[in-house]
């Protein structure tokens, strides 16, 4: 599920109401028509989007509803998942969605900055467009590429390098050494959020150096002159000018991180549980919804389950979003 | 031309004898759906029949339970299922249910320096390694079945399929049938709640887990161990035998199961006789016993009897195991109760 996020909508050129041109008044009579089949259609496909959207939530709660009412509150906090005793938790699957989700960003936002960093200030002009293109090129790639390439190159380098390493080292650690526990399966809540931070890398990196390019020259220049050093316009001049829209771009990412399917469907383990380990196996929603819709029938309490799943997601989701517009709620007014 | 004639009288007696003739008639397209695991032996018998009878096949492998839906909605021809249908939903649904072909399921283990067919285990073993129980390879349970070889003293790490499957529910019907700890706690479905381990997605899932990971066990289906080279292991019968994954003791299985279950569903899991492989499954077939079209019904039938007579190589060619004789007899007979206005569609004229 992905949001949309308007991205530097502050920062575009605005075009005043009354600036059409004398030649496009001059066309007259059909105008008139035009102008309101245009606007209607306008309106339509803007409401369609609110129908829509409306459309779904209504539907996955009402398929969700004997779930919800089955299990209560506890649907959302019991960490059981049992098909054979048909009794339902989403605990452990919100767990590994969102803290896989964050870990993802945690990784992607510094890089991302670096690229965006780099494109718009570093890098000489006839390197950006080849980057750019390859940054765009790997947000065009579809999930179950990443979920593959994960499984056969990351996840047996994981389990036969990275984790055994790791787990003889830092593993045995006092405090530490628990977040790092548990046998070499390569696959874990750590490995999908690598392979989640590769996916929503291009997203926020082409967001950031769409908009650090947006900023007037001329700022950069005073600041220049003021003597201060690249990293200090960046800091001072580059970022404060578009941090509405940087956010938008980490949102767009966080987004696409929270549903995203296949790819971690491939390397987080699929296991119903909680693992204090970061190699420890786990689940998300999404990865929930797409192994067990297969052989879910018609009218089962598990299918109740996985759209009650979805609706969670959902709500999530919006909170998500929610949550950022509140953070901007000053730069939005200003 | 002799052919051309005979087409004009092939077309004459379709006009003549109208919906029953239709059916033998060239080139019939039937649809069928369910089951991924027998997907591959149906559209190789799919290729030979159009040759051989001029029924053309049109099979999608979308999963047992949404070809029971499927076939529940008349929106497909037949279904198809590795695990087999509830008396009382048959008979809600008017559905007949046959075994087409069977298959096993087999252990598979990433342990270096031990072979293929050498490591012996049991269901028991096996069900307790699945529970948590026993954690580590050179455990004195396993050491004491195999003094012959150097056990390593690797953690073991279960694997197991993460997505819903019919290979999960022969595993765990096996797992449950050996052990009643295994049974209580985890029990018999598609997809159960695993307490320890990772779950990979597909066979291939599992063998690549498997193979990533020293000291995994997984479980695959036979004809995937097979293609893939996979390291399988011996486990022990019922007659107390350690035996190997191999055809003939899949056939000894076969041969040994109680097939006069209602509506086919013998279990096949955990065998009588000295050389049975414990884990073999049929999988199945869903017909509506009350077809809106003759036609199409009796093309399935003569599709499947085809199959039966003459697509033992192609199964075999392909890892599955073919029906015992008696078995595809007592299928045929079955057939007889499918009807359209009271009138037997087959055995076809």
């Amino acid at each position: 599920m992905q949001q949309a996020v308007p991205i530097s909508a502050d920062n575009a050129p605005r075009q005043e109401p009354g600036g059409a041109s004398p030649a496009i008044l001059r066309r007259g009579g059909s105008g008139a028509l035009g102008d309101a089949i245009f606007a209607g259609a306008c309106k339509a496909a803007g409401i369609l989007v609110l129908l829509l959207l409306g459309a779904i939530i209504v539907q996955l709660f009402i398929g969700g509803l004997d779930a919800f009412r089955t299990f209560g509150l506890s649907f959302v906090t019991s960490t059981e998942w049992d098909p054979v005793k048909e009794v339902f938790g989403a605990g452990v699957s919100i767990y590994g969605t969102v803290i896989t989700a964050i870990l993802a960003l945690l990784f992607a936002v510094p890089v991302a900055f670096g690229i965006a960093f780099y494109l718009t200030e570093l890098a000489p002009a006839w390197l950006r467009r080849p980057v750019g293109i390859a940054i765009e090129l790997l947000a065009a790639i579809p999930s179950i590429i990443y979920g593959m390439w994960g499984f056969f190159i990351i996840v047996p380098l994981m389990s036969r390098y990275i984790q055994p390493a790791v787990i003889d080292t830092i593993g045995t650690l006092p405090l530490v050494g628990d977040l790092f526990a548990g046998p070499p399966f390569g696959t874990g809540i750590l490995t999908a959020s690598i392979i989640l931070a590769i996916m929503v890398l291009p997203f926020i990196a082409a967001t950031m150096r769409d908009v650090f390019e947006t900023v007037p020259a001329v700022f950069k220049e005073s600041a220049y002159g003021l003597g201060a050093t690249q990293w200090e316009v960046v800091r001072n001049v580059v970022l404060p000018y578009t941090r509405v829209s940087v956010v938008g771009g980490i949102m767009l990412g966080l987004g696409r991180a929270l549903g995203e399917t296949m790819a971690v469907t491939f390397v987080i383990g699929n296991a119903n549980r909680i693992s204090a380990s970061l190699f420890g196996p786990g689940n998300t929603i999404a990865s929930v919804i797409a192994l067990e819709f297969g052989e879910a029938t018609m009218g089962s309490l598990k299918l109740s389950a996985l759209l009650g799943l979805g609706f969670i997601l959902f709500v999530i989701s919006f909170i998500v979003l929610a949550a950022s517009r509140w953070l901007l709620r000053s730069s939005l007014k200003a | 031309m002799v052919s051309n004639r005979l087409l004009a009288l092939a077309a004459g007696v379709v006009a003549t004898f109208g919906l029953s003739a239709a059916a033998s008639a060239q080139n019939t397209n039937i649809t069928g759906a369910g089951a991924s695991f027998p997907a591959p032996l149906y559209q190789k018998w799919g290729e030979a029949t159009k040759a051989a009878t001029g029924i053309q096949l049109n099979y999608q492998s979308i999963g047992s339970g949404a070809g029971q839906t499927q076939i529940r909605n008349r929106t497909v021809d037949f279904g198809a299922s590795d695990s087999p249908m509830k008396a009382e939903d048959l008979e809600q649904h008017k559905l007949l249910q046959f075994p087409a072909v069977m298959g096993s399921v087999v252990p598979i283990v990433n342990l270096p320096g031990i072979e293929n067919h050498k490591l012996r285990l049991t269901g028991e073993i096996v069900a307790d390694i699945y529970l948590g129980k026993i954690t580590k390879w050179n455990d004195p349970r396993i050491a004491e079945l195999n003094r012959d070889v150097s056990l390593p003293s690797f953690a073991i790490a279960p694997v197991y399929r993460a997505d819903s499957s019919g290979t999960t529910y022969v595993w765990v019907s096996y797992l449950s049938a050996v052990s009643e700890t295994f049974n209580k706690d985890v029990g018999v479905g598609n997809s159960v709640r695993w307490s320890t381990g990772t779950g990979a997605r597909g066979n291939e899932g599992v063998a690549g887990t498997v193979r990533n990971v020293r000291g995994a066990i997984g479980y695959v289906e036979h004809a995937y161990a097979a293609q893939n080279n996979l390291t399988t292991t011996q486990l022990r019968n019922k007659a107390g035998n350690f035996v190997s994954a191999t055809a003939e003791n899949f056939q000894a299985a076969a041969a040994n199961a109680d097939w006069s279950a209602p509506n086919f569903a013998a279990s096949l899991v955990d065998t009588h006789g000295a050389n049975s492989w414990p884990i073999v499954t049929p999988t199945f077939i869903l017909l509506p016993k009350n077809p809106q079209d003759a036609g199409k019904a009796q093309a399935v039938m003569k599709f499947f009897d085809w199959a039966y007579r003459d697509g033992d190589a192609i199964a075999t060619g392909l890892d599955y195991i073919p029906l015992p004789e008696q078995v595809e007899g007592a299928v045929r007979a079955a057939w007889s109760s499918i009807t359209v206005d009271g009138k037997a569609v087959w055995p076809a004229r």
